[in-house]
Protein backbone atom coordinates (compact mmCIF):
# COMPACT_ATOMS: atom_id res chain seq x y z
CA UNK A 1 0.00 0.00 0.00
CA UNK A 2 1.09 3.57 -0.64
CA UNK A 3 -0.69 6.84 0.05
CA UNK A 4 0.82 10.31 -0.29
CA UNK A 5 -1.54 12.72 1.42
CA UNK A 6 -1.33 16.49 1.17
CA UNK A 7 -3.27 18.53 3.74
CA UNK A 8 -3.53 22.26 3.09
CA UNK A 9 -5.31 25.25 4.58
CA UNK A 10 -4.85 28.44 6.55
CA UNK A 11 -2.27 28.56 9.32
CA UNK A 12 -4.21 27.88 12.51
CA UNK A 13 -6.68 25.43 10.97
CA UNK A 14 -4.68 22.55 12.39
CA UNK A 15 -3.51 21.07 9.11
CA UNK A 16 -0.04 20.27 10.50
CA UNK A 17 -1.37 18.49 13.58
CA UNK A 18 -3.96 16.58 11.52
CA UNK A 19 -1.09 15.33 9.40
CA UNK A 20 0.87 14.34 12.50
CA UNK A 21 -2.12 12.41 13.82
CA UNK A 22 -2.38 10.49 10.56
CA UNK A 23 1.38 9.77 10.46
CA UNK A 24 1.33 8.65 14.08
CA UNK A 25 -1.52 6.25 13.39
CA UNK A 26 0.44 4.77 10.48
CA UNK A 27 3.42 4.29 12.78
CA UNK A 28 1.23 2.62 15.42
CA UNK A 29 0.22 0.11 12.74
CA UNK A 30 3.85 -0.63 11.93
CA UNK A 31 3.80 1.05 8.52
CA UNK A 32 6.51 3.26 7.11
CA UNK A 33 5.53 6.90 7.60
CA UNK A 34 6.98 10.33 6.95
CA UNK A 35 5.56 13.77 7.65
CA UNK A 36 6.92 17.01 6.27
CA UNK A 37 5.57 20.54 6.60
CA UNK A 38 5.76 23.36 4.14
CA UNK A 39 8.31 25.65 5.68
CA UNK A 40 9.31 28.98 4.40
CA UNK A 41 8.78 32.68 4.83
CA UNK A 42 5.17 32.07 5.90
CA UNK A 43 2.99 34.80 7.35
CA UNK A 44 0.25 34.77 9.94
CA UNK A 45 -3.03 33.96 8.22
CA UNK A 46 -1.16 32.62 5.20
CA UNK A 47 -1.37 29.09 3.86
CA UNK A 48 0.16 26.06 5.53
CA UNK A 49 0.42 22.50 4.34
CA UNK A 50 2.00 19.21 5.18
CA UNK A 51 2.65 15.98 3.34
CA UNK A 52 2.11 12.58 4.95
CA UNK A 53 3.35 9.42 3.28
CA UNK A 54 2.17 6.06 4.58
CA UNK A 55 3.54 3.00 2.87
CA UNK A 56 4.25 -0.69 3.28
CA UNK A 57 7.74 0.00 1.92
CA UNK A 58 10.50 2.39 3.02
CA UNK A 59 9.75 5.95 1.94
CA UNK A 60 12.12 7.57 -0.53
CA UNK A 61 11.37 11.28 -0.64
CA UNK A 62 9.00 12.51 2.08
CA UNK A 63 8.00 15.47 -0.08
CA UNK A 64 4.50 14.99 -1.48
CA UNK A 65 4.59 16.52 -4.94
CA UNK A 66 2.02 14.17 -6.50
CA UNK A 67 -0.57 13.43 -3.82
CA UNK A 68 -2.87 10.41 -4.04
CA UNK A 69 -5.15 12.26 -1.61
CA UNK A 70 -5.55 16.01 -1.21
CA UNK A 71 -7.41 17.65 1.65
CA UNK A 72 -8.07 21.36 1.14
CA UNK A 73 -9.42 23.40 4.01
CA UNK A 74 -9.48 26.76 2.19
CA UNK A 75 -9.93 28.10 -1.31
CA UNK A 76 -6.32 29.15 -2.10
CA UNK A 77 -5.22 25.60 -1.33
CA UNK A 78 -7.72 24.11 -3.77
CA UNK A 79 -6.59 26.47 -6.50
CA UNK A 80 -2.93 25.80 -5.79
CA UNK A 81 -2.88 22.03 -5.41
CA UNK A 82 -5.79 20.44 -7.29
CA UNK A 83 -3.76 19.92 -10.46
CA UNK A 84 -1.01 18.07 -8.60
CA UNK A 85 -3.26 15.17 -7.57
CA UNK A 86 -2.56 11.92 -9.42
CA UNK A 87 -5.12 10.67 -11.92
CA UNK A 88 -7.66 8.55 -10.07
CA UNK A 89 -6.77 10.25 -6.79
CA UNK A 90 -9.07 11.81 -4.24
CA UNK A 91 -9.77 15.42 -3.27
CA UNK A 92 -11.61 16.38 -0.09
CA UNK A 93 -12.93 19.92 -0.26
CA UNK A 94 -14.00 21.76 2.89
CA UNK A 95 -17.14 23.19 1.33
CA UNK A 96 -17.89 25.29 4.44
CA UNK A 97 -15.13 27.67 3.41
CA UNK A 98 -14.70 26.93 -0.29
CA UNK A 99 -17.38 28.11 -2.70
CA UNK A 100 -15.52 26.72 -5.70
CA UNK A 101 -15.91 23.37 -7.45
CA UNK A 102 -12.81 21.37 -8.27
CA UNK A 103 -11.98 21.55 -11.97
CA UNK A 104 -10.64 18.00 -12.22
CA UNK A 105 -12.81 15.28 -13.70
CA UNK A 106 -10.28 12.45 -13.50
CA UNK A 107 -10.26 12.28 -9.69
CA UNK A 108 -12.91 11.60 -7.05
CA UNK A 109 -14.01 14.77 -5.29
CA UNK A 110 -15.83 14.88 -1.95
CA UNK A 111 -17.38 18.11 -0.73
CA UNK A 112 -17.66 18.12 3.04
CA UNK A 113 -19.16 21.07 4.95
CA UNK A 114 -16.67 20.30 7.70
CA UNK A 115 -16.89 23.49 9.74
CA UNK A 116 -20.69 23.41 9.90
CA UNK A 117 -20.73 19.74 10.81
CA UNK A 118 -18.08 20.33 13.46
CA UNK A 119 -20.08 23.23 14.93
CA UNK A 120 -23.08 20.90 15.16
CA UNK A 121 -20.96 18.49 17.17
CA UNK A 122 -19.98 21.29 19.49
CA UNK A 123 -16.73 22.81 18.20
CA UNK A 124 -15.52 24.08 14.84
CA UNK A 125 -12.04 23.01 15.89
CA UNK A 126 -12.69 19.37 14.97
CA UNK A 127 -13.51 20.17 11.32
CA UNK A 128 -10.26 18.52 10.19
CA UNK A 129 -11.14 15.28 11.88
CA UNK A 130 -14.47 15.06 10.09
CA UNK A 131 -12.56 15.00 6.83
CA UNK A 132 -9.91 12.71 8.30
CA UNK A 133 -12.66 10.28 9.33
CA UNK A 134 -14.00 10.29 5.77
CA UNK A 135 -10.50 9.75 4.37
CA UNK A 136 -9.85 6.77 6.63
CA UNK A 137 -13.20 5.20 5.84
CA UNK A 138 -12.67 5.62 2.12
CA UNK A 139 -9.03 4.54 1.80
CA UNK A 140 -8.42 2.33 4.83
CA UNK A 141 -4.96 3.89 4.98
CA UNK A 142 -5.01 3.44 8.76
CA UNK A 143 -7.58 1.89 11.11
CA UNK A 144 -9.90 3.99 13.30
CA UNK A 145 -8.41 2.17 16.30
CA UNK A 146 -4.90 3.35 15.45
CA UNK A 147 -6.14 6.95 15.20
CA UNK A 148 -7.89 6.66 18.55
CA UNK A 149 -4.68 5.38 20.15
CA UNK A 150 -2.65 8.12 18.45
CA UNK A 151 -4.90 10.91 19.75
CA UNK A 152 -3.63 10.06 23.25
CA UNK A 153 -0.05 10.50 22.08
CA UNK A 154 -0.38 13.47 19.74
CA UNK A 155 -2.65 15.63 21.90
CA UNK A 156 -0.97 17.20 24.94
CA UNK A 157 -2.49 15.87 28.21
CA UNK A 158 -4.46 19.05 28.91
CA UNK A 159 -6.35 18.47 25.65
CA UNK A 160 -7.20 14.83 26.38
CA UNK A 161 -10.66 15.90 27.47
CA UNK A 162 -11.37 16.69 23.81
CA UNK A 163 -10.69 13.11 22.70
CA UNK A 164 -14.38 12.01 22.82
CA UNK A 165 -15.33 15.00 20.64
CA UNK A 166 -12.50 14.23 18.21
CA UNK A 167 -13.64 10.61 18.00
CA UNK A 168 -17.20 11.76 17.32
CA UNK A 169 -15.89 13.96 14.49
CA UNK A 170 -13.95 11.06 12.97
CA UNK A 171 -17.03 8.82 13.15
CA UNK A 172 -19.23 11.54 11.61
CA UNK A 173 -16.83 11.77 8.67
CA UNK A 174 -16.75 8.01 8.28
CA UNK A 175 -20.55 7.91 8.22
CA UNK A 176 -20.62 10.41 5.36
CA UNK A 177 -18.66 7.98 3.23
CA UNK A 178 -20.63 4.95 4.38
CA UNK A 179 -23.85 6.74 3.44
CA UNK A 180 -22.40 7.37 0.03
CA UNK A 181 -22.35 11.13 0.13
CA UNK A 182 -20.39 12.50 -2.79
CA UNK A 183 -20.13 15.71 -4.78
CA UNK B 1 12.39 1.08 23.91
CA UNK B 2 9.95 3.76 22.86
CA UNK B 3 8.95 4.31 19.25
CA UNK B 4 7.97 7.89 18.67
CA UNK B 5 7.49 10.24 15.76
CA UNK B 6 10.24 12.82 15.76
CA UNK B 7 11.40 15.73 13.63
CA UNK B 8 14.95 15.48 12.25
CA UNK B 9 16.13 18.71 13.86
CA UNK B 10 14.77 17.62 17.24
CA UNK B 11 16.38 14.21 16.82
CA UNK B 12 19.77 15.92 16.45
CA UNK B 13 19.14 17.66 19.78
CA UNK B 14 17.95 14.53 21.56
CA UNK B 15 20.78 12.50 20.04
CA UNK B 16 23.29 15.07 21.27
CA UNK B 17 21.88 15.04 24.82
CA UNK B 18 22.00 11.24 24.87
CA UNK B 19 25.59 11.36 23.62
CA UNK B 20 26.52 13.48 26.63
CA UNK B 21 26.55 16.91 25.02
CA UNK B 22 25.77 19.50 27.69
CA UNK B 23 26.65 22.77 25.97
CA UNK B 24 25.16 24.40 22.91
CA UNK B 25 25.99 27.78 21.45
CA UNK B 26 24.22 28.89 18.30
CA UNK B 27 22.27 31.41 16.33
CA UNK B 28 18.94 30.68 14.60
CA UNK B 29 18.64 30.09 10.88
CA UNK B 30 16.11 28.17 8.79
CA UNK B 31 15.94 25.22 8.16
CA UNK B 32 17.52 24.13 11.47
CA UNK B 33 15.96 26.45 14.07
CA UNK B 34 13.94 23.65 15.69
CA UNK B 35 17.27 22.26 16.91
CA UNK B 36 18.31 25.23 19.10
CA UNK B 37 14.64 25.59 20.05
CA UNK B 38 14.60 21.99 21.28
CA UNK B 39 17.90 22.27 23.14
CA UNK B 40 16.89 25.55 24.80
CA UNK B 41 14.30 23.47 26.68
CA UNK B 42 16.11 20.14 26.85
CA UNK B 43 19.62 21.06 27.98
CA UNK B 44 18.59 22.72 31.27
CA UNK B 45 16.64 19.52 32.10
CA UNK B 46 19.92 17.57 32.15
CA UNK B 47 21.98 20.25 33.85
CA UNK B 48 23.38 21.57 30.59
CA UNK B 49 23.63 25.05 29.19
CA UNK B 50 22.01 26.54 26.09
CA UNK B 51 23.06 29.96 24.94
CA UNK B 52 21.92 31.91 21.93
CA UNK B 53 24.97 33.86 20.87
CA UNK B 54 24.92 37.25 19.15
CA UNK B 55 26.18 35.75 15.90
CA UNK B 56 27.60 32.62 14.31
CA UNK B 57 31.12 34.01 14.75
CA UNK B 58 30.50 34.31 18.47
CA UNK B 59 28.88 30.82 18.58
CA UNK B 60 31.86 29.01 17.12
CA UNK B 61 34.28 30.83 19.41
CA UNK B 62 32.16 29.91 22.44
CA UNK B 63 32.41 26.34 21.18
CA UNK B 64 36.20 26.81 21.07
CA UNK B 65 36.23 27.91 24.69
CA UNK B 66 33.98 25.10 25.97
CA UNK B 67 35.86 22.45 23.94
CA UNK B 68 39.15 23.79 25.30
CA UNK B 69 37.80 23.26 28.80
CA UNK B 70 37.01 19.64 27.90
CA UNK B 71 33.22 19.87 27.51
CA UNK B 72 31.10 17.98 25.00
CA UNK B 73 29.85 20.92 22.98
CA UNK B 74 27.92 21.54 19.80
CA UNK B 75 26.77 24.30 17.50
CA UNK B 76 24.49 24.22 14.49
CA UNK B 77 23.58 26.37 11.54
CA UNK B 78 22.87 26.28 7.83
CA UNK B 79 25.00 27.36 4.84
CA UNK B 80 25.39 31.13 5.39
CA UNK B 81 25.99 30.68 9.13
CA UNK B 82 28.46 27.83 8.56
CA UNK B 83 30.38 30.13 6.20
CA UNK B 84 30.67 32.67 9.01
CA UNK B 85 32.03 29.95 11.31
CA UNK B 86 34.85 28.86 9.03
CA UNK B 87 37.57 30.87 10.73
CA UNK B 88 36.63 29.32 14.06
CA UNK B 89 36.51 25.81 12.59
CA UNK B 90 40.04 26.25 11.25
CA UNK B 91 41.18 27.38 14.73
CA UNK B 92 39.41 24.40 16.35
CA UNK B 93 41.14 22.02 13.94
CA UNK B 94 44.48 23.78 14.48
CA UNK B 95 44.13 23.61 18.27
CA UNK B 96 42.89 19.98 17.99
CA UNK B 97 39.65 20.59 19.83
CA UNK B 98 36.76 18.11 19.69
CA UNK B 99 33.31 19.48 18.93
CA UNK B 100 30.28 18.77 16.74
CA UNK B 101 29.07 21.23 14.12
CA UNK B 102 25.71 20.64 12.44
CA UNK B 103 25.02 22.00 8.96
CA UNK B 104 21.46 21.55 7.69
CA UNK B 105 22.27 22.61 4.18
CA UNK B 106 20.04 25.00 2.23
CA UNK B 107 20.08 26.39 -1.28
CA UNK B 108 23.00 28.72 -2.07
CA UNK B 109 25.23 30.46 -2.94
CA UNK B 110 24.88 33.66 -0.96
CA UNK B 111 21.56 34.01 0.81
CA UNK B 112 20.10 31.46 -1.64
CA UNK B 113 16.96 30.11 -0.05
CA UNK B 114 15.82 27.88 2.81
CA UNK B 115 15.01 24.79 0.76
CA UNK B 116 17.04 21.54 1.01
CA UNK B 117 20.38 21.24 -0.80
CA UNK B 118 23.73 19.44 -0.71
CA UNK B 119 25.75 22.26 -2.19
CA UNK B 120 28.04 22.63 0.86
CA UNK B 121 29.79 19.32 0.11
CA UNK B 122 32.99 21.01 -1.02
CA UNK B 123 32.96 23.37 1.95
CA UNK B 124 32.44 20.47 4.39
CA UNK B 125 34.92 18.01 2.92
CA UNK B 126 37.69 20.35 1.79
CA UNK B 127 37.71 22.49 4.89
CA UNK B 128 36.00 25.80 4.30
CA UNK B 129 38.53 27.69 6.38
CA UNK B 130 42.23 28.36 5.88
CA UNK B 131 45.12 25.98 6.34
CA UNK B 132 45.71 22.25 5.90
CA UNK B 133 42.99 20.59 7.93
CA UNK B 134 40.18 18.10 7.71
CA UNK B 135 36.82 17.78 9.39
CA UNK B 136 35.18 14.38 9.71
CA UNK B 137 31.78 14.66 8.00
CA UNK B 138 28.82 12.37 8.72
CA UNK B 139 25.78 12.33 6.43
CA UNK B 140 22.63 10.67 7.82
CA UNK B 141 19.70 9.86 5.55
CA UNK B 142 16.91 9.19 8.04
CA UNK B 143 15.76 10.53 11.38
CA UNK B 144 16.73 7.26 13.11
CA UNK B 145 20.21 7.47 11.62
CA UNK B 146 20.52 11.02 12.95
CA UNK B 147 19.97 9.71 16.49
CA UNK B 148 22.46 6.89 15.96
CA UNK B 149 25.14 9.07 14.38
CA UNK B 150 25.09 11.77 17.05
CA UNK B 151 26.71 9.40 19.54
CA UNK B 152 29.37 8.51 16.97
CA UNK B 153 29.91 12.17 16.10
CA UNK B 154 30.87 13.08 19.67
CA UNK B 155 32.90 9.90 20.19
CA UNK B 156 34.87 10.42 16.98
CA UNK B 157 35.47 14.08 17.84
CA UNK B 158 37.00 13.03 21.17
CA UNK B 159 38.88 10.07 19.69
CA UNK B 160 40.68 12.27 17.16
CA UNK B 161 40.49 15.60 19.01
CA UNK B 162 38.98 17.07 15.87
CA UNK B 163 35.79 18.86 14.83
CA UNK B 164 33.12 16.55 13.41
CA UNK B 165 30.41 17.87 11.13
CA UNK B 166 26.94 16.41 10.73
CA UNK B 167 25.77 17.33 7.23
CA UNK B 168 22.03 17.14 6.61
CA UNK B 169 19.61 19.20 4.59
CA UNK B 170 16.29 20.97 4.96
CA UNK B 171 14.26 17.83 4.27
CA UNK B 172 16.03 15.77 6.94
CA UNK B 173 15.67 18.58 9.44
CA UNK B 174 11.99 19.25 8.80
CA UNK B 175 10.62 15.76 8.29
CA UNK B 176 9.16 13.56 11.00
CA UNK B 177 9.82 9.84 11.02
CA UNK B 178 9.49 7.08 13.60
CA UNK B 179 12.54 6.67 15.82
CA UNK B 180 13.31 4.11 18.48
CA UNK B 181 14.77 5.58 21.65
CA UNK B 182 16.16 3.70 24.62
CA UNK B 183 13.98 4.27 27.67
CA UNK B 184 17.02 4.81 29.78
CA UNK B 185 19.45 7.64 29.16
CA UNK B 186 22.88 6.48 30.21
CA UNK B 187 25.05 8.94 32.08
CA UNK B 188 27.67 10.20 29.63
CA UNK B 189 31.00 8.43 29.81
CA UNK B 190 33.55 10.91 28.58
CA UNK B 191 37.16 10.01 27.92
CA UNK B 192 39.69 11.66 30.16
CA UNK B 193 40.92 14.90 28.63
CA UNK B 194 44.29 15.43 30.21
CA UNK B 195 45.01 18.22 27.72
CA UNK B 196 41.99 20.37 28.68
CA UNK B 197 42.54 23.82 30.17
CA UNK B 198 40.82 23.23 33.49
CA UNK B 199 43.47 24.41 35.91
CA UNK B 200 47.00 23.23 36.59
CA UNK B 201 45.99 20.59 39.17
CA UNK B 202 49.52 20.25 40.52
CA UNK B 203 51.07 19.46 37.12
CA UNK B 204 54.50 20.88 36.37
CA UNK B 205 53.26 22.46 33.14
CA UNK B 206 50.23 24.48 32.09
CA UNK B 207 47.81 23.05 29.50
CA UNK B 208 47.67 25.50 26.64
CA UNK B 209 44.99 25.57 23.93
CA UNK B 210 46.57 27.19 20.92
CA UNK B 211 46.88 27.07 17.16
CA UNK B 212 49.83 29.47 16.90
CA UNK B 213 53.16 27.93 15.86
CA UNK B 214 55.22 30.98 15.03
CA UNK B 215 58.45 29.09 14.29
CA UNK B 216 58.12 27.48 10.84
CA UNK B 217 60.01 24.34 11.92
CA UNK B 218 57.51 23.81 14.73
CA UNK B 219 54.53 24.59 12.51
CA UNK B 220 55.77 22.02 10.02
CA UNK B 221 55.97 19.38 12.76
CA UNK B 222 52.44 20.35 13.85
CA UNK B 223 51.12 19.99 10.27
CA UNK B 224 52.84 16.64 9.83
CA UNK B 225 51.29 15.40 13.07
CA UNK B 226 47.87 16.60 11.93
CA UNK B 227 48.49 14.88 8.59
CA UNK B 228 49.18 11.57 10.35
CA UNK B 229 45.94 11.97 12.28
CA UNK B 230 43.94 12.61 9.10
CA UNK B 231 45.61 9.59 7.47
CA UNK B 232 44.53 7.45 10.42
CA UNK B 233 40.97 8.75 10.03
CA UNK B 234 41.04 7.90 6.33
CA UNK B 235 42.28 4.43 7.14
CA UNK B 236 39.79 3.62 9.90
CA UNK B 237 36.66 5.71 9.56
CA UNK B 238 35.32 5.33 6.02
CA UNK B 239 31.66 4.37 6.29
CA UNK B 240 29.08 3.51 3.69
CA UNK B 241 25.94 1.48 3.04
CA UNK B 242 25.65 -0.97 0.17
CA UNK B 243 22.16 -1.35 -1.28
CA UNK B 244 21.95 -4.15 -3.86
CA UNK B 245 25.44 -3.51 -5.20
CA UNK B 246 26.18 -7.24 -5.59
CA UNK B 247 26.48 -8.03 -9.27
CA UNK B 248 25.36 -4.53 -10.24
CA UNK B 249 26.18 -3.30 -13.73
CA UNK B 250 25.47 0.27 -12.67
CA UNK B 251 25.98 1.70 -9.20
CA UNK B 252 24.29 4.92 -8.17
CA UNK B 253 26.20 6.95 -5.58
CA UNK B 254 24.23 9.34 -3.39
CA UNK B 255 24.11 10.50 0.23
CA UNK B 256 21.49 11.93 2.58
CA UNK B 257 18.12 12.78 1.07
CA UNK B 258 19.30 12.07 -2.49
CA UNK B 259 20.18 8.51 -1.39
CA UNK B 260 16.59 7.96 -0.22
CA UNK B 261 15.37 8.84 -3.70
CA UNK B 262 18.01 6.58 -5.27
CA UNK B 263 16.89 3.59 -3.20
CA UNK B 264 13.50 3.90 -4.87
CA UNK B 265 15.26 4.03 -8.25
CA UNK B 266 17.20 0.85 -7.44
CA UNK B 267 13.94 -0.85 -6.46
CA UNK B 268 12.40 0.17 -9.81
CA UNK B 269 15.31 -1.43 -11.68
CA UNK B 270 15.45 -4.54 -9.49
CA UNK B 271 11.73 -5.15 -10.06
CA UNK B 272 12.56 -5.35 -13.76
CA UNK B 273 15.44 -7.67 -12.98
CA UNK B 274 18.09 -5.13 -13.90
CA UNK B 275 21.17 -5.18 -11.70
CA UNK B 276 21.42 -1.60 -10.48
CA UNK B 277 22.65 -0.81 -6.97
CA UNK B 278 23.32 2.10 -4.67
CA UNK B 279 26.39 3.02 -2.68
CA UNK B 280 25.54 5.50 0.05
CA UNK B 281 28.50 7.26 1.64
CA UNK B 282 27.85 7.80 5.36
CA UNK B 283 31.17 9.58 5.88
CA UNK B 284 31.64 12.30 3.26
CA UNK B 285 35.13 12.83 4.63
CA UNK B 286 36.87 10.47 4.81
CA UNK B 287 35.18 9.59 1.55
CA UNK B 288 34.60 5.81 1.23
CA UNK B 289 37.00 5.49 -1.69
CA UNK B 290 37.99 1.97 -0.67
CA UNK B 291 34.51 0.71 -1.50
CA UNK B 292 34.16 2.80 -4.66
CA UNK B 293 37.53 1.61 -5.85
CA UNK B 294 36.57 -2.05 -5.26
CA UNK B 295 33.25 -1.59 -7.08
CA UNK B 296 35.08 -0.06 -10.04
CA UNK B 297 36.56 -3.50 -10.73
CA UNK B 298 33.18 -5.08 -11.34
CA UNK B 299 30.56 -2.51 -12.41
CA UNK B 300 30.10 -1.05 -15.88
CA UNK B 301 29.52 2.54 -14.79
CA UNK B 302 28.61 4.88 -11.94
CA UNK B 303 25.93 7.52 -11.76
CA UNK B 304 26.22 10.01 -8.92
CA UNK B 305 23.05 11.82 -7.87
CA UNK B 306 23.45 14.99 -5.83
CA UNK B 307 21.48 18.06 -4.83
CA UNK B 308 24.21 20.32 -6.21
CA UNK B 309 26.00 21.02 -9.50
CA UNK B 310 28.37 18.07 -9.10
CA UNK B 311 30.67 18.04 -6.07
CA UNK B 312 30.95 14.48 -4.68
CA UNK B 313 31.33 13.31 -8.28
CA UNK B 314 34.92 14.56 -8.10
CA UNK B 315 35.70 12.22 -5.19
CA UNK B 316 34.10 9.31 -7.03
CA UNK B 317 36.20 10.03 -10.10
CA UNK B 318 39.34 10.14 -7.94
CA UNK B 319 38.42 6.78 -6.42
CA UNK B 320 37.45 5.20 -9.77
CA UNK B 321 40.67 6.57 -11.22
CA UNK B 322 39.55 6.37 -14.84
CA UNK B 323 38.64 2.69 -14.72
CA UNK B 324 34.93 3.28 -15.42
CA UNK B 325 32.77 6.13 -16.63
CA UNK B 326 31.28 8.26 -13.84
CA UNK B 327 28.17 10.21 -14.82
CA UNK B 328 26.41 12.92 -12.84
CA UNK B 329 22.78 13.91 -12.31
CA UNK B 330 21.85 16.81 -10.07
CA UNK B 331 19.02 19.04 -8.94
CA UNK B 332 19.90 22.39 -7.45
CA UNK B 333 18.61 25.52 -5.77
CA UNK B 334 16.52 23.65 -3.23
CA UNK B 335 14.91 21.22 -5.71
CA UNK B 336 14.85 17.49 -5.00
CA UNK B 337 15.67 14.74 -7.49
CA UNK B 338 12.57 12.77 -8.48
CA UNK B 339 12.90 8.96 -8.65
CA UNK B 340 11.26 8.76 -12.09
CA UNK B 341 13.72 11.30 -13.54
CA UNK B 342 16.76 9.57 -12.06
CA UNK B 343 15.46 6.25 -13.40
CA UNK B 344 15.12 7.75 -16.87
CA UNK B 345 18.62 9.22 -16.71
CA UNK B 346 20.08 5.89 -15.57
CA UNK B 347 18.20 4.02 -18.29
CA UNK B 348 19.52 6.41 -20.92
CA UNK B 349 23.06 5.60 -19.82
CA UNK B 350 22.46 1.85 -19.53
CA UNK B 351 20.61 1.34 -22.80
CA UNK B 352 21.97 4.15 -24.88
CA UNK B 353 25.58 3.26 -24.27
CA UNK B 354 25.97 6.82 -23.08
CA UNK B 355 28.67 5.59 -20.73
Amino acid sequence: MFEAILIAGFGGQGVLSTGQLLAYAGMVEGKHVAWIPSYGPEMRGGTANCGVTISSRPISSPVVSEPTVLIVMNRPSLEKFQNSVVKGGIIFVNSSLIDLRASRNDVRVFYVPANEMAEELGSGKVANNIILGALIELTGVVSPGAVEKSLQEVLPPHHHKTIPLNLKALETGAKLVRNGQKT
Amino acid sequence: MAKILMKGNEAIGEGAVRAGCRYFFGYPITPQSELPHYLAKRLPEVGGLYLQAESEVASINMVFGAAGAGARVMTSSSGPGISLMQEGISYLAGAELPCVIVNMIRGGPGLGNIAPAQSDYFQATRGGGHGDYRVLVLAPSSVQEIIDLMQDAFDLADKYRNPVMLAGDGVLGQMMEPVILDDEIKPPSLPEKSWAATGRMGRDRKNLINSLYIVPENCEIHNLELGRKYAAMEESEQRWEDYHTEGAEMVLVAFGTAARVCKAVVDMFREEGRPVGLLRPITLWPFPWKRVSALADSVRCFLTVEMNMGQMVEDIRLAVNGKRPVRFYGRVGGMLPVARDVYREALKILDGGAD
